[in-house]
């Protein structure tokens, strides 16, 4: 975080319990104006449960929250006012029409009507949907959809964008498409939040980001420094059907400064994959497959917590 | 309304669950636009159901039947006798209409409340905008069947026009308690609970006939349906038989009101503000 700047966010120890369910668990971190955060966890990690306290819509159990400034037990509609929220499921208005979920979505901000129209044209352009100002939701595909719900956050020219998921179960081509929109976003010095659970995703957008867990924080870092803190450079892929990886695993423990048995294949942590690889052809071993890559936000989970992100 | 004002000062009235940005109307604006893309047929059978009745009970039944004797004396026809107690009824079932069966869709399927709660609105915002709603329609199709009614010759007195106001007292009554109630319901099967306890109410509450022909102990109970108390006061208004225990059916309403008000906003906020 760049000293000397007022944080918009700032969590520390927060808490939520739901009766015997621990959600969040002691999390602390700060988010500085215009930096691109983000939460990277598993299935149940408590990403959704921290994006609703961020949005002062769910009232924390226990640490301290500001946003903006604020506490949201005492002013969560003034926060909420500044806030744009692209929730984990599409809420979008089916009885309105894109253009109208804008327009409406405008004035529950108690904006005139006048400046929502203008600006709801305005992000339609933006999200390019020009052309389906009139349409039914319904009749959107599930990347425009994500795009007007992006572009619904936006109308109240919001300092702080909330996204839980925003790319979860679009094709990759829509995913790029609302990658770039937010890219965009971030030059214009919009402050970004987003959980996801695809390290990509984490690494293109992220300046900085956190790994959760079972409601924990496990690591905290650009995802650079992450990457090379709690990995190697390189990674060594091999795979030798599934009854031999383990006996492989053993074998070449060795060779990397880790080694990590997976059921369809062996991960071996090197600065070298290549001169690995070489080794490993040398003693014998002689794969099915094999690749070498750069370590990624994947393998900083898997270190982590000894579990893949995506189940 | 000791309620009423309760609802402005509790400390847990502040944050995350703050209960109003004063700003009811963008809800009500919501429906507004929504509405613009339904079918106009929807819209417009809530005014034609009364009519059919009217025309079918008063002209057809009422041929046979004569004349009704109002409490104070008075014989009317049964036409102009019904007339009120349809206009009751079609305020009641509009009411429900919006504040039960559209509401629990937005709630339940929708997730209009959801986004809706994610903005500057509050709970309070929701749920009396909800309501306007319910009673904009309401006084829209009250309107209409009054008009029917004057030029059918059912209004028998200037304090006919009354029975508009009084129409939006009864529907503000059946929508808050609709709403209040719906708040707590998850399955279409109690939605039909509903439906259930609504229509003994509208055939018992003196629509088609004047209670004194029950037994007493029947009386009691009917006396204790709210759609009697809405039935009695338009149906005094439009035939002039006007008494003081009209204040009592407007109080039996002002408490409905502020208790369908006061749950349908708690329970939002507990939803969707926890
Ligand atoms: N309203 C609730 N009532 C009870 N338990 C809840 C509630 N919301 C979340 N939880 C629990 O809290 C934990 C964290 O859930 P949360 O939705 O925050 O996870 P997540 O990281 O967003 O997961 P996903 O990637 O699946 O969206 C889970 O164990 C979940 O079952
Ligand atoms: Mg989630």
């Amino acid at each position: 975080m760049p000293n000397g700047v007022a944080p918009v966010i700032r969590a520390a120890g927060l808490r939520k319990v739901y009766g015997s369910t621990v959600a969040v668990d002691d999390v602390s971190f700060e988010v500085a104006p215009g930096e691109a955060f983000g939460l990277l966890g598993p299935n149940g990690a408590g990403k959704s449960t921290t994006m609703r306290m961020l949005g002062a819509v769910s009232a924390r159990s226990g640490g301290s929250l500001e946003i903006l400034g604020r506490d949201p037990d005492r002013q969560g509609p003034e926060i909420r006012a500044q806030l744009g929220v692209v929730p984990q499921l599409d809420n979008l208005d089916t009885e309105l029409s894109a253009r109208e979920n804008l327009i409406v979505y405008g004035r529950y901000f108690g904006l005139p009507h006048a400046v929502v129209a203008a600006r709801a044209d305005e992000l339609l352009g933006f999200a390019q949907l020009e052309d389906k100002a009139k349409a039914a939701i319904d009749d959107l595909s599930g990347g425009m959809k994500r795009r007007l719900t992006i572009a619904r956050a936006l109308i109240n020219e919001p300092r702080i964008l909330l996204l839980d998921e925003p790319t979860t179960g679009l094709d990759p081509q829509a995913r790029h498409i609302l990658w770039d929109r937010l890219f965009r976003l971030k030059e214009q010095g919009t402050t970004l939040v987003l959980t996801t659970h695809y390290m990509d995703e984490a690494e293109q957008l992220c300046d900085r980001l956190i790994v959760v867990d079972h409601g924990r924080i496990m690591a905290e870092g650009t995802p650079a420094g992450l990457i090379r803190e709690h990995s190697t450079r390189e990674v060594l892929e091999v795979r030798f059907g599934s009854e031999r990886n383990a006996e492989a695993a053993v074998a070449l423990a060795d060779l990397g400064e880790r080694v990590e048995p997976l059921p369809d294949r062996v991960l071996v942590y090197a600065e070298n994959g290549e001169h690995v690889l070489a080794e490993v052809l040398r003693r014998g071993w002689d794969p099915v497959t094999s690749l070498v890559r750069r370590s990624s936000l994947e393998d900083v989970f898997l270190r982590l917590t000894g579990r893949s992100l995506i189940e | 309304m000791t309620s009423l004002s309760e609802l402005r000062a509790p400390k847990e009235a502040r944050g995350v669950g703050a209960l109003s940005s004063g700003n009811a109307y963008a809800v009500f604006n919501r429906n507004l636009v929504g509405a613009r893309g339904t079918n106009l047929w929807v819209m417009v059978s809530g005014f034609f159901e009364p009519v059919f009745y009217l025309l079918s009970l008063g002209a057809g039944l009422g041929g046979l039947i004569g004349a009704v004797e109002l409490p104070d004396g008075r014989a009317v026809s049964y036409a102009a006798f019904i007339a009120p107690g349809l206009l009751a009824a079609a305020a009641m079932t509009g009411a429900i209409a919006d504040a039960a069966w559209n509401v629990f869709f937005k709630m339940r399927f929708m997730r209009v409340y959801d986004a809706m709660l994610a903005t500057s609105l509050g709970p309070l915002d929701v749920a009396l905008g909800e309501m306007a709603w319910a009673l904009f329609r309401g006084g829209l199709y009250g309107t209409a069947f009054l008009v029917v009614m004057q030029l059918a010759g059912l209004n028998l007195s200037w304090t006919a026009i009354l029975a508009i106001p009084a129409a939006l007292v009864v529907a503000f009554g059946f929508a808050s308690v609709a709403m209040g109630i719906t708040s707590y319901l998850r399955s279409f099967q109690q939605m039909d609970w509903i439906a259930f306890v609504m229509l003994p109410m509208y055939m018992l509450s003196g629509t088609f006939f004047p209670i004194s022909q029950y037994p007493d102990w029947v009386q009691w109970i009917v006396m204790a349906f709210p759609l009697w108390h809405g039935t009695e006061l338009i149906r005094g208004l439009t035939t002039g038989a006007l008494d003081w225990s009209m204040l009592i059916h407007v109080g039996y309403f002002a408490v409905m009101i502020a208790l369908g008000i006061v749950f349908a906003t708690r329970r939002l906020r507990a939803l969707f503000l926890s």
